[in-house]
């Protein structure tokens, strides 16, 4: 493998973790918000709102390890290592 | 798969060396069978254990698994629907149970401590192969599902609202088994690396807030699985008007 492809895959895997977390982490922070929101307006209500809401951060982050899986591909299994 | 582009030098993390076996044509992962067969067999002994000396008043193992059986029917019946839930408990708690033990017994057995000629064993489900079977299994099923429930009418599903939406519900029924082993897979592999990494960096006391983190993440990616998997068996039979 020459040191272009290296590079390139370096810098993509980078890219693809880092681009890919911006999306994740503002969509749990407004689930935060609203969990939070709720809680503050019905405390009683905090168990069931904790569980949905845990079970939703897990599915927005499954968003972020999407890039991972390509970043790991790129430094671990590279097509094009050639 | 190509060699590795370079050598890192975090501790002995090793992806995508795997200890080969031969069995004709086919060349198969032996660590993840390894490791799959001991969640398998330690999961039969603890069913076979709990229900040997059965009592009206449980005890020990038999509670806990009146427990998980409980935990399973209330996730099925949820998903699927009153009527047929009870024909999909057994495949919805086997896939569960699996993932879950899979997950926990990469994390906390100490596998380590035996050496294979090359690659390392660690949770079934950290390897891509696993999650794929099990996500086109789950695809299998809620197809069959649908056809022995509904029969040829479970086709009227792909134009439900509108014919529109036909192009979309084909390509669903490629990325739901794409989406769910990814998501697994990734989770899983993602938690050995970050801990193996933060051994490499600080070997004491770091990394044990991490480890807790990646049990936590590791039973829930279980739970998503099993409700994805029940959810999609759901909608594959639930009647439309």
């Amino acid at each position: 493998m020459d040191s272009i492809t290296t590079a390139a895959s370096v810098v993509a895997a980078g890219l693809a973790v880092g681009l890919g977390a911006i999306g994740p982490g503002i969509g749990q922070g407004s689930a935060a918000q609203g969990a939070v929101e709720g809680i503050a307006r019905q405390p009683e209500a905090e168990g069931k709102i904790r569980g949905t809401l845990l079970l939703s951060f897990a599915f927005m982050e499954s968003l972020t390890i999407y890039g991972l899986v390509v970043a790991l591909v790129l430094l671990f299994a590279n097509p094009f290592a050639g | 798969m190509g060699s590795l582009p370079f050598v890192l030098p975090f501790a002995e993390l090793e992806v995508g060396k795997h200890l080969y076996w031969q069995l004709g044509n086919l060349r198969i992962h032996g660590q993840v069978f390894m490791t799959s067969w001991i969640v398998i067999g330690a999961l039969l002994a603890l069913v076979v254990v709990g229900t040997k000396k059965m009592e009206r008043d449980p005890r020990g193992v038999q509670n806990l698994l009146e427990f998980l059986w409980d935990y399973i029917r209330d996730l099925a019946r949820t998903q699927i629907g009153e009527k047929v839930y009870r024909d999909w408990m057994p495949f919805i708690g086997t896939l569960f149970l699996f993932i879950f033990v899979s997950n926990w017994g990469g994390a906390l057995v100490p596998w380590r401590l035996i050496h294979l000629p090359s690659g390392e064993l660690g949770a079934p489900t950290a390897d891509i192969n696993t999650t794929v079977a099990l996500a086109l299994l789950v695809s299998l099923s809620y197809f069959y599902a649908g056809l022995s429930n509904k029969g040829l009418r479970y086709f009227e599903y792909y134009v439900h609202p509108t014919p529109i939406m036909l192009p979309f519900k084909i390509v669903e029924d490629f990325t739901k088994p794409l989406s769910l082993s990814f998501r697994l897979f990734g989770n899983i592999l993602a938690d050995e690396l970050v801990v193996a990494v933060l051994v490499f960096l600080v070997p004491l006391v770091l990394p044990i807030p991490v480890m807790f983190l990646g049990l936590f993440t590791s039973a829930i990616q279980a739970l998503i699985f099993a409700t994805l998997a029940a959810y999609y068996i759901g909608e594959a039979v639930e009647e439309h008007h």
